[in-house]
């Protein structure tokens, strides 16, 4: 069962597109308008996400510092709202982990360094940008595997003739006699 | 033409079937999945803690004032220990850690020791939830900010992690032990660590 809380989690949802993705009752599909509102909801609800989440007063005062500890917050999975980085999430936890990084960031960390604390705690899943290991290989390996994949399913179609497994029926004798006709040119 | 029009997609009438195997394997896969999470043996969101394995990190907590509870730190946790113990994070404004509760009560009576950490909670309301529920801890730490959370890989409430006696973690839930996680996870655990 999944750790549910009380608390609410504050995973940013787009709200706005509720009640537009569900479409008008009774209509066969999206009006122009209601597919312009859906447009636009999608840039209302993109926007915020340009903007980092925190708080004024958990950023670090250096802008070196502070796009440093957002530029490792986005690389860090929210374990909360899983989807998104912690720079992106609302939930308790995201707010904490981000103080976190400025924390160390300020205290002279590198960037390797903050992600290694975190790693440590949190393991693999809270990288966004999950490492290459044993476990991982498959994941990582996964698009060669299908583009091969495909590549070989043309190469094993294109080495057969005929590939589509019906042979033309050969001509009767009187099909065969009005094609003689047709080529003599005397046809019609 | 010795070869008949019809040979050839005999030979192929694998194909036709192949899509139905594959949606046939599908469907299973995804019924075997649908029953994991009903029973709550598959957690798609379920994370592998990456304490596992390893001693429980350094803390010290204050105790939860008004509970009349020992406070809590790592060095309860560090073996040798005479059994394994069970660290359960909870709050009081926590509805699973209501839920959970009755089965940390049944464990605390069968002689499991239990070690509490109060989580962003408010100290009255912590105690509040321990007088009005019962209390299964035979010590509680208080860990207002939730910075020793994060030590633990904590992720949400309630979670417990097992200890074994050499002071080991060795398996963290996340989410209220249910009496099912009680009886097929919990129990065959604290036997095989005894």
């Amino acid at each position: 069962m999944p750790s549910l809380s009380l608390q609410p989690p504050r995973c940013r949802f787009p709200k706005a597109l509720r009640p537009l993705a569900g479409g008008v009752p009774g209509r066969a599909g999206p009006s122009p308008l209601h597919r312009a509102a859906i447009i636009l909801a999608f840039l209302l609800v993109a926007a915020p996400a340009l903007a980092a989440v925190g708080r004024p007063e958990d950023r670090l005062r250096d802008p070196a510092l502070e796009s440093r500890a957002q530029e490792i917050g986005r690389e860090l999975r929210c374990m909360v709202c899983q989807n998104q980085s912690i720079e992106d999430s609302d939930a308790d936890l995201a707010r904490d982990l981000r103080r976190i990084v400025r924390e160390r960031v300020a205290a002279g960390d590198d960037n390797a360094a903050v992600m290694r604390f975190i790693h440590d705690r949190y393991g693999d899943f809270v990288l966004l940008r999950p490492p290459f290991t044993p476990v991982t290989a498959l994941l990582w390996a996964m698009p060669l595997i299908a583009l091969g994949g495909g590549l070989a399913a043309i190469l094993l179609r294109r080495r057969r003739p005929g590939a589509s497994g019906i042979e033309p029926a050969p001509l009767t004798e009187a099909e065969r006699r009005r094609l003689a006709e047709l080529e003599r040119g005397n046809g019609a | 033409m010795s070869e008949t029009p019809a040979a050839a997609p005999r030979s192929r009438r694998w194909m036709l079937y192949a899509p139905l195997g594959l949606a046939a394997a599908g469907g299973a896969g995804f019924w075997a999945m649908l029953r994991g999470l009903q029973t709550g043996e598959y957690d798609p969101r379920g994370v592998p803690s990456a304490l596992l394995g390893r001693a429980a990190p350094d803390f010290d907590l204050p105790e939860l004032e008004g509970a009349g509870l020992p406070a809590l730190s790592a060095a309860d946790l560090r073996g040798p220990l005479p059994a394994p113990v069970l660290v359960n994070f909870w709050a009081s404004w926590c509805v699973p850690c209501i839920v959970e509760h009755p089965q940390l009560m049944r464990l605390a009576r069968e002689g499991v020791r239990i070690l509490g950490i109060n989580y962003k909670d408010r100290a009255a309301d912590g105690a509040a939830f321990l007088q009005r529920h019962g209390n299964p801890f035979a010590k509680l730490g208080r860990d207002e900010p939730g910075r020793v959370a994060i030590d633990w890989g904590l992720y949400g409430v309630p979670e417990t992690y097992l200890i074994d006696r050499q002071g080991l973690i060795r398996w963290r839930y996340a989410g209220p032990i249910t009496p099912d996680t009680l009886d097929r996870d919990l129990r065959p655990l604290l036997r095989r660590y005894a």
